[in-house]
C-alpha cells in the first residue's frame, strides 16, 4: 500500500484542523489546543483518526501458524476475540514495527501496523507466509480507524452502538467483538495509545464520515474533543508507550526496550518442538545478556523539556560525560513537569539517579523514574 | 484568524515592536498559531545589551522551540515576568497581556507595516 486520503479529511478541514504530513498523509496535528486535547482526553474523552494505520488480515487454516513464524509472539495462543501486542523483527533481533494482533475468528487475524512501516510490513508478512496455508490480504486502503480514548469512551461509543452497551462494558482491555454500529458490523477492540479506557473502531472508509460525525454529536455533551496527532503523541508518551521511529527502530531489540516479555521463546509447533522465528537464533543469543543501553524514564526537575535526540550526562563540567540520549519528551500536562524516555547506559539507569539532559547548550537536571509517568485511576 | 494590528511594525521573523517609549516587543498571531500552546519562555535579562537581527532568546511551545530574533538594538529595560511564569498568556493575547519584552531602542531593525507583513506572512 502507500500512502493516501484519509476519508475524514474533509470533517478535519471544516474544523479547523492544523495538518500534517504523517508517512505521506495528512493528517490532524491539533485542532486546538495540544494541551486542552490533551487534558480532554484524561477528563472526559477523545476522538482521533488513525486511517493512516496499516491493516493487514492474515486468513486461512495456518494464518495464526503464519504469524508465529513471522512476529515474535504466539500468535497461536491468541484466544478468538482477543488481541496482542507483538513486533516484526529482523533476522538479526532489530525491531522493524510494533503491531497489535487481533484475533475475531479463529482462522482470521488482523495485524494493525504504524503508517510508516505499513508497506514493509505488509511485504515482510507475504513473503514469511509463504509455505504456510494461509494469505495475507492488505486492507489498509479501504478500512477507517476511529479511536475514542478517556473515561467516558464506553457511555460515547454506546451511544452509537444501541442496545450494546454490556457487550461493551464487559470488553476486556485488549479484546474485541463485532458489534452493530450506524446499521454496519464493525470491528470494536478495547484497545488504545493513551492510558485511559478506550475504543477503537475499524470500519470500511463509506462510514468513517458518518460514524465520526455520529460520535462528536452524541459525545459532545459528555466532553467529547476531537484530538489530532500532537495530544496523542503526549498521552503515549505519560503513558510510557514505545513510538515506532523514536524508542524502537532498525537499531534496536525488543530486550533494550524493555520489552522482551513480547519475545516468545517457548512457543511450540504441532509436534511440541520449538518453533523457529524470525529472529529467532539473534535474540535468544542476546537474551541472558546485559543490553549496552537501556531505556529509562526520566522526570525534569526544572521547566525546560527534554526532547528527541537530546545528549543525557552524568556529572557536570569538566567532569560531564554523555551517558546517552533522549529518545522523546515533551512537557506533561497531566503531571505539570517535563517527562521523557532515554536509552541509557546500564550503570545510569537505576530508579533515582540524577543526571542531566543537554537542552540546546545547558544542563537540566533530569532524574530517573519508572514508567508509565500516568498511571489512570483504576475503579 | 491571524490579525495584524495597523499600530504596530513587524519583522520577516513574526515579532511586532510598538512606537511607546521605552518600546514593547512581543510575538505576533501568526507566530502564536504556528508554534501552538507555549509551555517556556527564553528571554534577555533586563539591563541586556540586544542587537537588531541576533537571536536573543527561545519561545518553546510543547512540540517545537523557535528562535526569538531582536527587532531593534537597545538595552533592555523590562521583561513580561506573568508571560515568564505562564506562558499560555502569549497565546491568549500576544498583542496585549502575551507581551515580552521593553527596549530602550537606539537603533531599529529591518521592520515592516502592517500591510507589508500580512503580505509576508500570507504568502
Amino acid at each position: 500500500m502507500s500512502a493516501a486520503t484519509s476519508p475524514l479529511l474533509e470533517e478535519h478541514v471544516a474544523l479547523g484542523a492544523t495538518l500534517t504530513d504523517f508517512a505521506g498523509w495528512q493528517m490532524p496535528l491539533r485542532y486546538t489546543s495540544d494541551i486542552a486535547e490533551h487534558q480532554a482526553v484524561r477528563q472526559a474523552a477523545g476522538l482521533f483518526d488513525l486511517s493512516h494505520m496499516g491493516e493487514i488480515a492474515v486468513v486461512g487454516p495456518q494464518a495464526a501458524r503464519a504469524l508465529d513464524h513471522a512476529l515474535v509472539g504466539n500468535l497461536s495462543a491468541l484466544a478468538v476475540g482477543r488481541a496482542r501486542y507483538s513486533m516484526l523483527c529482523q533476522p538479526d533481533g532489530a525491531v522493524i514495527d510494533d503491531v497489535v494482533v487481533y484475533r475475531p475468528a479463529a482462522e482470521q487475524l488482523l495485524v494493525v501496523a504504524n503508517a510508516s512501516n505499513a508497506a514493509v510490513v505488509l511485504a515482510e508478512l507475504t513473503e514469511r507466509a509463504t509455505g504456510f496455508h494461509a494469505q495475507v490480504i492488505d486492507m489498509s486502503l479501504e478500512t477507517a480507524l476511529l479511536a475514542v480514548q478517556g473515561p467516558r469512551a464506553l457511555e460515547i461509543v454506546s451511544l452509537v452502538a444501541p442496545g450494546q452497551h454490556a457487550v461493551l462494558a464487559e470488553m476486556p482491555y485488549y479484546a474485541s467483538a463485532t458489534v452493530r454500529v450506524l446499521g454496519h458490523d464493525v470491528l470494536v477492540s478495547r484497545t488504545g495509545y493513551t492510558g485511559e479506557d478506550g475504543f477503537e473502531l475499524y470500519v470500511p472508509n463509506a462510514l468513517a464520515a458518518p460514524l465520526w460525525r455520529a460520535l462528536l454529536e452524541a459525545g459532545t455533551p459528555l466532553g467529547l474533543v476531537p484530538a489530532g496527532l500532537a495530544a496523542r503523541d503526549s498521552l503515549r508518551l505519560e503513558a510510557g508507550m514505545p513510538l515506532y521511529g523514536n524508542e524502537l527502530d532498525r537499531t534496536t531489540t525488543p530486550f533494550e526496550a524493555g520489552l522482551g516479555r513480547v519475545v516468545k521463546f517457548d512457543k511450540t509447533d504441532d509436534d511440541g518442538a520449538p518453533l523457529d522465528f524470525v529472529g529467532r537464533a539473534a535474540l535468544e543469543s542476546r537474551k541472558g545478556a546485559q543490553p549496552a543501553r537501556v531505556l529509562v524514564g526520566l522526570q525534569g526537575l526544572g521547566r525546560r523539556a527534554a526532547r528527541s535526540g537530546y545528549p543525557v550526562v552524568r556529572g557536570s563540567g569538566a567532569d560531564a560525560v554523555v551517558v546517552g540520549t533522549v529518545t522523546s519528551g515533551a512537557p506533561s500536562p497531566t503531571l505539570g513537569h517535563p517527562v521523557a524516555l532515554a536509552y541509557v547506559t546500564p550503570e545510569v539507569s537505576a530508579e533515582g539517579t540524577e543526571l542531566g539532559v543537554d537542552v540546546r547548550g545547558r544542563a537540566e537536571p533530569f532524574r530517573v523514574v519508572r514508567y508509565p509517568f500516568y498511571r489512570r485511576p483504576q475503579d | 484568524m491571524a490579525t495584524f494590528p495597523a499600530h504596530l511594525r513587524y519583522t520577516a521573523e513574526h515579532e511586532w515592536i510598538d512606537d511607546s517609549i521605552p518600546t514593547t516587543i512581543g510575538i505576533t498571531d501568526t507566530a502564536t498559531e504556528a508554534l501552538g500552546d507555549i509551555v517556556y519562555l527564553e528571554l534577555p535579562s533586563v539591563g541586556e545589551d540586544i542587537v537588531a537581527g541576533a537571536v536573543i532568546g527561545e519561545v518553546e511551545s510543547t512540540k517545537s522551540v523557535s528562535e526569538l530574533f531582536s527587532p531593534v538594538t537597545g538595552v533592555v529595560t523590562e521583561v513580561n515576568q506573568t508571560a515568564i511564569d505562564d506562558p499560555s498568556v502569549v497565546n491568549a493575547d500576544p498583542y496585549g497581556d502575551g507581551w515580552l519584552m521593553k527596549v530602550q531602542v537606539s537603533a531599529e531593525g529591518e521592520l515592516l507595516d502592517a500591510d507589508a507583513y500580512e503580505a509576508l506572512a500570507q504568502g
